[in-house]
């Protein structure tokens, strides 16, 4: 497992962070360690294993379709970055682009 | 066989079709939270903690939403699994703030299942048109960007985030726009009639979009062209051009560049309604990563079988089998059946009762389709508005079955309800309405057989038109008699004399 | 007179005695910790002027006769990823300096109706992610007990706020330890309730499967008070279990192992990673229990070398889609971008990938990497749903051990606290400190420290208690015959 600059820029790209030079030579050997190390799971053979999502047993949890107060608008834009009075603001959506 | 050129100059070629239709179910809450969903509302001002994806807000499933769910699986043949569960679609967009949509990737709460499009009377057969599965989702808020405005920022409204979706994604089955109109409008007849989904293109709580290709019959070769996803079409009609539309340029482009679904992969393309054309979204698909993974944050649904057989059973009637009824129950022809029950179920009641009054399915069908229907378009109202009750109307059209009203007059009877309203009595009774007893009648014959001594001996030769201009002036005397019944009587003192 | 602000139990019974004023007691701890703070560092907030406010209020309604919660007048210390509203939730990220969090969690909601006096929001490692506390926009914590040490983490502050006698009570979140691990080095009893005891709402996610919020004190008893004021089912997390609630207190009033069957974890002991002082604490622990009238099983689980490599890749591919809401769109910390970044990619995808590549810290970072990767596709089923798989082998092995046992008994830490800086550089070193804690996060099943020993330079060591879920009253039970027979938890560090 070695990963090249190219697939780390990729990868930081698919999370949506942009990693400077220095962080992208730092972070390649460091997860190339650590997927080193969790790869030892691949000892077990898990062929007949129903994969764990929760440690809870119970189903079936809801609530009745009933509306109920939420947040003024001023309290939920009162975090934003930027905001014009009724809406966030972010930068330009550009048609057909997919952020 | 070798395929051959058609007057266009066009090899044969067939158009492959498959939907993927976004309804908004009909609660009043949204799926993962107690927020309205209420369409229209000013800006970020139905939302909470959980909609608006703050820190430790966490989801809980509307219960509503899993049974409309259901009950669209049901109607759509859908089988309704044991168990089904949530999962994370991952992507970044100013409209998802959580940084992912919670929806269903494995195991939808309807897998497989059908829809049957009725034959039509323009002589397009019956079809049965197959569905991949229908899952449940949480709808994306709203990214505004005013590019003529100037303006540096886009602006987000995050009301519709969070509102429940079911997406239903057909088999590649359809073959043509008009086919894919049909589907449309038969999903959109079942959907409203289970008061599943208001099915509104224009208020987007009915999104289509659609994967187009063709498949050309080249002289001995078979040609697949490369898919096309359109998006953005905001009504039937323009479903049905946008598709139309596409067809052909995807023709004309495999005439100009040879593209095939071996060297061009799936694109996105966009409809735009004024200028009716497809245009380019995105020229090669993203290879999206949306890296699913069951949502932590939510347990498993089990659905066990009674909970569903108990939905099923309370169904009730399905358009198509109200359809099948009244042809047998009512005798009413295919085309009649068709039309009333396409007006959706708040006028398959209304038809009902009339009926039921009136004692005469066939004459109820012909008034609903002309009178009622025309009135409702020209005065653009809805029915829960008119204003001639069902059982008023019934009465109505039991007194023209009867003969103790001809259809003229039942028509002065029904504007004058119309405007009015009252009942049936009223309105007679206002119009001066009244019935001729039988000693009117008769007097009335003599005095007219008196005074055009010419019609008896015309009809006596055989002229029984000539009855025409006496019954006209009868109705000049006493508007309230019965053409029918005096054409009787007056037959009969004619032959007696 | 002197506040003891090491005990929840004596400042209830001086407040109801009347022997000190709310008021009193809430100068003392604000006092206490501006004293302590300069060197400690165990705050991202202090509540202040408000919490004085409130507990004039409490001595009002008391002086009336009005009924009062259960944790009048007691100052408690909430760890900075619980949602608060009047104080800010930072998750000691840049990424939410400034955030306000406009609805309270449902734990604070608990803390205030039982009046509390909640005085301020502890440091912890950004987002919960690390063991030591280093990773904090708001700087390290420090170990009171040697502060060149490391208090542990994620929970430090909210360990170190205790045990620097700053508040008797303290609320920590622990996903693979970061309440037992901080509890262990700061010599005080903390524990991780069964998954879905506790309400996770308002508890800011890392890993969700895995979260639980925890009480933090000194001794069993005021441990199991904050714990029955905290537990109990939530209608708005889907997570939380319908089971009724316990009776805590009255588990370590009874303080009996009778016939309680303890399992001792023998792989663990013999782990060649296990420093001698806290095997030495864990044998110790053997005979009390032994001698309170309990029967030692030996335990062997088949799993346990694969417990943190599946925690290493469950616990960060959740992270990653955790956080992947602090994009700088609506609320938290946002950056532009570049020029360069800009022109390349637009302003939006730089917009968001420079705010989180600015508002994260280095080890948030790596984990957002390391779980995308896990979960991008050609990857997903070799790690994700591999580690899900073994998940449930190693749940198999608890249920297993459940079959012939009450609790099980074994070490907290490989470690006793070590010193600052020690482990930033290696990773894997620092995800090596949840050696013994992951096993009850990915089984879902409550696991208490309590404090058992001292090393040679009187640093703290625990011991971990662990049972199947929902039998809290078990643990607290053989922590209170514990604390009955020894006397750890009542070590003080100097002042």
């Amino acid at each position: 497992m070695a990963f090249s600059e190219q697939e780390i820029r990729q990868l930081a790209r698919l999370a949506r962070l942009e990693l400077t030079a220095e962080e992208v030579r730092m972070v390649g050997p460091q997860l190339e360690r650590i997927l080193e190390f969790v790869q030892q799971l691949a000892e077990l053979n898990t062929d007949q294993v129903e994969p764990m999502t929760t440690a809870l047993d119970i189903q079936n949890c809801w609530a009745a379709d009933q509306v109920a107060d939420g947040l003024q608008r001023s309290a939920a834009l009162a975090n934003a970055p930027q905001a014009d009075g009724e809406h966030f603001l972010v930068p330009p959506v550009l048609p057909g682009g997919n952020g | 066989m070798t395929a051959t050129r058609d007057d266009h100059g066009r090899f044969p070629f067939e158009t492959i079709i498959g939907l993927e239709v976004h309804v908004q179910l009909k609660t009043v809450s949204k799926l993962f939270c107690r927020c309205s969903t209420k369409f229209g509302a000013a800006p970020n001002t139905q939302i909470c903690p959980v909609c608006l994806g703050l820190p430790g807000a966490l989801p809980v499933i509307n219960q509503q939403a899993i049974e409309l769910s259901i009950r669209a699986g049901l109607a759509l043949n859908c089988r309704i699994p044991e168990f089904t569960k949530w999962d994370r679609k991952q992507y970044f967009y100013p409209d998802l703030p959580k940084g992912y949509q919670i929806s269903q990737y494995d195991l939808p709460i309807c897998a497989e299942g059908y829809l049957d499009l009725p034959e039509t009377d323009t002589g397009e057969a019956a079809k049965r048109i197959g569905l991949f599965r229908a899952h449940l989702e949480e709808d994306a808020g709203k990214s505004m960007h005013d590019e003529t405005g100037g303006l540096t920022q886009s602006r987000i409204d995050l009301n519709r985030c969070g509102t429940p979706l079911l997406e239903i994604v057909t088999k590649p089955d359809l073959r043509s726009a008009e086919e894919a109109r049909r589907f449309l409008l038969e999903l959109k007849l079942l959907l409203t009639h289970l008061e599943i989904s208001d099915c509104e293109m224009q208020e987007g709580s009915l999104r289509v979009d659609a994967n187009v290709n063709l498949h050309i019959s080249a002289g001995n070769q078979k040609v697949v062209t490369p898919i096309v996803e359109i998006k953005n079409m905001n009504s039937f009609r323009a479903v049905e051009r946008a598709i139309g539309f596409e067809s052909l340029r995807q023709y004309d482009e495999w005439e100009e560049t040879g593209a095939t679904i071996q060297t061009v992969s799936k694109r996105t393309f966009g409809w735009n309604d004024v200028r009716e054309q497809t245009f380019v979204q995105r020229e090669k698909e993203e290879s999206a990563d949306y890296r699913y993974f069951p949502d932590p944050d939510l347990i498993p649904v089990a659905l066990p079988a009674e909970r569903v057989d108990a939905i099923r059973a309370a169904l009730g009637e399905l358009p198509s089998q109200t359809r099948t009824r009244f042809e047998t129950q009512y005798q009413l022809k295919p085309y009649d059946a068709d039309v009333i029950v396409n007006q959706g179920p708040t006028l398959v009641r209304y038809f009902e009762a009339v009926a039921k009054v009136a004692g005469d399915a066939k004459r109820t069908s012909a008034w609903i389709q002309q009178d009622v229907m025309r009135t409702l378009k020209e005065q653009q109202c809805e029915l829960n508005d008119f204003p001639i009750a069902a059982p008023t109307l019934g009465q109505l059209l039991r007194k023209v079955t009867e003969g103790s009203l001809d259809n003229a007059r039942a028509r002065d009877v029904f504007q004058y309800l119309l405007r009015h309203g009252g009942t049936l009595d009223e309105a007679t009774k206002a119009l001066g309405i009244e019935a001729v007893d039988q000693s009117e009648l008769d007097l009335l014959c003599d005095r007219l057989l008196a005074e055009n001594a010419k019609v008896i001996d015309d009809v006596r030769g055989g002229k029984q038109q000539a009855l025409g201009a006496l019954i006209g002036q009868a109705k000049r005397i006493n508007p309230n008699v019965n053409p029918g019944q005096l054409r009787q009587r007056l037959l009969e003192k004619i032959n007696a004399v | 007179m002197t506040v003891p602000l090491d005990s929840a139990a004596q400042l209830s019974q001086l407040l109801t005695s009347g022997e000190a004023t709310a008021v009193e007691v809430a100068q003392e701890a604000l006092r206490r910790i501006e004293a302590s703070e300069p060197a400690i560092n165990a705050f991202n907030h202090v509540a202040g002027e408000a919490v004085i406010r409130q507990a004039e209020e409490l001595d009002k309604r008391r002086s009336a006769g009005q009924p009062l919660g259960r944790l009048a007048g007691i100052p408690v210390a909430v760890k900075d990823v619980l949602c608060t509203t009047e104080m800010p939730t930072t998750c000691a990220s840049r990424m939410l300096r400034d955030y306000m969090s406009p609805y309270d969690a449902t734990v604070i909601a608990k803390l205030r109706a039982a009046d509390a006096l909640l005085i301020g929001k502890t440091n912890m490692d950004e987002f919960a992610m690390g063991a030591s506390t280093e990773n904090s926009a708001c700087g390290p914590t420090y170990n009171p007990w040697d502060r060149t040490r490391t208090p542990g983490g994620s929970s430090g502050g909210a360990a170190a706020a205790v045990a620097a006698c700053d508040v008797p009570l303290s609320l920590g979140s622990d996903t693979g330890g970061s309440i037992r691990q901080p509890a262990a080095f700061c010599g005080i009893t903390g524990m991780k309730p069964t998954y879905g005891r506790v309400s996770r709402y308002g508890l800011v996610a890392f890993a969700s499967s895995l979260d639980q919020i925890g009480p933090m004190s000194w001794d069993a008893a005021d441990n199991a008070l904050l714990m029955s004021v905290i537990a109990g089912h939530d209608p708005r997390d889907s997570t939380s279990l319908p089971a009724a609630v316990d009776d805590y207190s009255l588990a370590v009033a009874q303080a009996d192992v009778r016939g309680m069957r303890i399992g001792v974890i023998r792989d663990q002991l013999e782990n060649p990673g296990l420093d001698d002082d806290a095997r030495q604490a864990v044998q110790a622990a053997i005979d009390v229990f032994r001698d309170a009238g309990a029967e030692l099983i030996d335990v062997r689980f088949q799993y346990s070398r694969y417990w943190v490599p599946t925690y290493y890749i469950i616990a960060p591919c959740e992270a990653s889609s955790n956080l992947s809401r602090y994009d700088g769109a609506h609320y938290g910390f946002r950056s532009l971008g570049t020029r360069e970044v800009v022109q390349k990619f637009g302003p939006l995808m730089a917009m968001y990938c420079h705010s989180r590549d600015d508002g994260f810290g280095p080890e948030v970072k790596r984990r957002i990497m390391l779980g995308t990767y896990a979960l991008s596709e050609g990857y997903a089923a070799k790690y994700y749903t591999k580690a899900l798989s073994v998940r449930r082998l190693i749940r198999q092995d608890y249920d297993d051990a459940f079959a012939k046992v009450d609790i099980l008994l074994g070490p907290v830490t490989p470690t006793p606290a070590f010193r600052l800086g020690e482990k930033m550089d290696d990773p894997l070193q620092m995800y090596l400190c949840d050696l013994f804690t992951v096993g009850a996060n990915l089984a879902g099943l409550p696991a208490l420290a309590v404090p058992a020993g001292k090393t040679a330079d009187a640093l703290p060591v625990g011991i971990q208690l662990q049972a199947a879920p929902l039998h809290e009253p078990a643990l607290y039970r053989a922590a209170g015959a514990f604390q009955q027979a020894t006397e750890h938890h009542t070590r003080r560090p100097p002042q």
